[in-house]
């Protein structure tokens, strides 16, 4: 089977061409968590179990929203802001900056000393039983702040053993700290790994402190790719399951990335989650300074899925905020801050945790046998091409369901339909449509640039207005799913779109590229309300 | 002979503070300073002073 066939050629990716239907190859459906899984790797998407991944493995990942594409509908995670100090720099990165409307990784409004993380991980778990995951991640390296992140870990260890623990980092300190990790049951680390050639990283890292010296230039970079590779060795010796993150950096480690993904996935890991660049310019960023440009949608998911045979890739990673609190997609940190969690009462009962977690186990194996009658459904034979696919926007709110109003939605999901089937494989941030009951129209354009390589877009209601706009700019407004299962929503909505091919209503037509938002605007959830 | 930190550049990150090694240096209302009794700007114990290697902010750190 040929596994990893890209939208877009990989060679046609700075020549900026549209290419969204040429046909092509898809790999099984089903595999890795969320997507395409290449040469028998693990799957993360079905809730009845696992068929090709040890059960010890999928104890771990089953609840655990960044390494469970499924799971992230369901279960949410935290970040405590506990460990600033960081040991390397990235062209990428402005620590600097905060604004509490921004998402994006490394920004936070309050740090916090392990005491206050341990107390709001612990408020936040007795309020929201479904957060089943603490990470420190940033800003800074949780691991050139041993002291605190180890500190944190360890009481959480103590006071909540339901919780998952995870950590991410540059991996310069982290061959050192291995047996640390292990010692208090940090299951999940993330290392940050965007290059294999000390040449391309030193386009990337302008320096590293390494024993005592600001080192610098390829030198710098030659040492961070022999410790990231030496860490990533020795966690995975370990048991320790590894997420590797990658900044997609137009012109300097796009295909780059690809050599990247085959050295990481040799090396054992997990899941390979490969991120869009965010560069405004007011970020003070040196990429945002020098006009480095971020990828758009289709040359990300080029690189995404010509990456498909190697380590199982992530895409519903959000690039969200080092303190975020809440489902992926939503962030609820503003409820928790030092001020509002003196005055909640803690009640951390294991009990209720565990039956609410029950309940959206049954929920899961709805949802999964709703996708497997609706893929039944789709497998008639009408004349219609059998290879064609599209790409589909959903409006969600959790649950795996089609339940949000276009005008509330801050993100659409993407999923790529086909026969054969509903597959994830992104999202987009948008601004939100709707603010106090009106539409704002000068809003509803980014929202077309950002769903614009989308035949339809599934929501639970859409006004007038937005519904004449889309369906103008081609992109077909869908309420008749409501509230259904999303995988049953897009493959349904595919089976009538193909028989009104088949009857000559309608002409498939080819999409465009879409444009990837960057930094999610946050302060919309009273408003939506 | 010691450095100091410039307060409205400092990010309050904390990278300086464990690297220092005459303990020099400690956290100010969210800020870090420099005790210029204990700051010996590295001389004879590094190549370069500590503190100024690990700031990612470039210009924070200046001779007092």
């Amino acid at each position: 089977m040929s596994q990893a066939t890209a939208f877009v050629n990989i060679g046609d990716l700075r020549k900026g061409r549209q290419v969204l239907s040429e046909t092509i190859d898809t790999p099984e459906a089903g595999g890795g968590c969320g997507t395409t899984g290449g040469a028998g790797k693990a799957s993360c998407g079905s809730s009845g179990g696992p068929d090709d991944m040890p059960p010890e493995i999928w104890e771990k990942v089953k609840n655990h929203p960044c390494y469970s594409e499924e799971a992230h509908h369901h279960y949410a995670r935290m970040h405590v802001a506990v460990a600033p100090a960081c040991n390397i720099q990235c062209n990428y990165c402005n620590r600097k900056y905060d604004c509490s409307n921004e998402s994006r990784p490394g920004v936070v409004s309050q740090k916090l000393t392990p005491d206050q993380a341990v107390k709001k991980v612990l408020t936040v778990a007795s309020e929201i039983p479904q957060m089943t995951v603490l990470g420190i991640a940033g800003p800074g390296d949780s691991l050139a702040n041993p002291k605190k992140t180890f500190d944190t870990m360890r009481m959480l260890h103590e006071q909540a053993p339901d919780i998952k623990l995870c950590l991410s980092t540059n991996g310069l300190a982290l061959p050192d700290q291995v047996d640390e990790i292990c010692r208090y049951n940090i299951d999940h680390v993330t290392i940050t790994i965007n290059m294999v050639d000390p040449v391309v990283g030193a386009k990337i890292y302008p320096w590293i402190f390494w024993n005592h010296r600001r080192v610098t230039g390829v030198e710098a970079s030659r040492i961070l790719h022999e410790r990231q590779m030496l860490g990533l060795e020795m966690l995975t010796a370990r048991g320790v399951l590894t997420k590797i993150n990658s900044v997609l950096i137009p012109g300097i480690n796009d295909e780059h990335l690809i050599e990247v993904n085959r050295e990481v996935k040799k090396r054992g890991a997990f899941l390979h989650n490969i991120m869009p660049l965010i560069s405004e310019a007011e970020h003070g960023t040196h990429f945002g300074l020098t006009g480095q440009r971020g990828p758009t949608a289709q040359e990300l998911k080029a690189v995404q899925d010509a990456c498909a045979g190697g380590a199982n890739l992530m895409r519903h990673c959000r690039q969200c905020r080092a303190d975020a609190v809440g489902l992926l997609g939503e962030d609820r940190s503003e409820e928790f801050t030092l001020d509002k969690i003196e005055e909640m009462e803690i009640v951390y009962d294991l009990d209720k945790r565990r039956a609410y977690q029950e309940k959206v186990e049954h929920e899961r194996q709805a949802q999964v046998e709703a996708k497997r009658d609706a893929l039944a459904a789709a497998a008639h034979v009408d004349g219609v091409d059998p290879d064609m696919k599209v790409l589909v926007a959903v409006a969600t709110e959790g649950h795996g369901k089609v339940n949000q109003h276009f005008g509330h939605a801050t993100e659409f999901q993407i999923f790529e339909v086909s026969k054969r089937e509903a597959l994830f494989v992104g999202h987009r941030r948008v601004d939100l449509y709707c603010q106090g009951g009106y539409g704002e129209d000068e809003q509803l354009p980014s929202i077309v640039h950002a769903i614009n390589d989308c035949h339809a877009v599934l929501v639970s209601k859409i006004g007038a207005c937005p519904r004449d706009e889309l369906k103008a700019a081609g992109i077909e407004p869908v309420e008749e799913y409501a509230h259904e299962f999303i995988e049953k929503a897009a493959l349904s909505w595919f089976g009538g779109y193909r028989e009104r091919i088949a009857r000559g209503e309608l002409v498939h037509e080819v999409r465009g590229d879409a444009r990837i938002r960057q930094g999610a605007y946050t302060g919309t959830v009273e408003a939506a309300a | 002979m010691a450095l100091k930190i410039i307060a409205s550049q400092c990010t309050g990150c904390s990278a300086c503070e464990p690297e220092c090694p005459n303990v020099a240096i400690s956290e100010k209302g969210g800020t870090f300073v420099i005790n210029p009794k204990k700051c010996t700007e590295c001389e004879g114990q590094f190549d370069s002073p500590q503190c100024i290697a690990v700031c990612p902010v470039d210009g924070c750190i200046k001779p007092a």
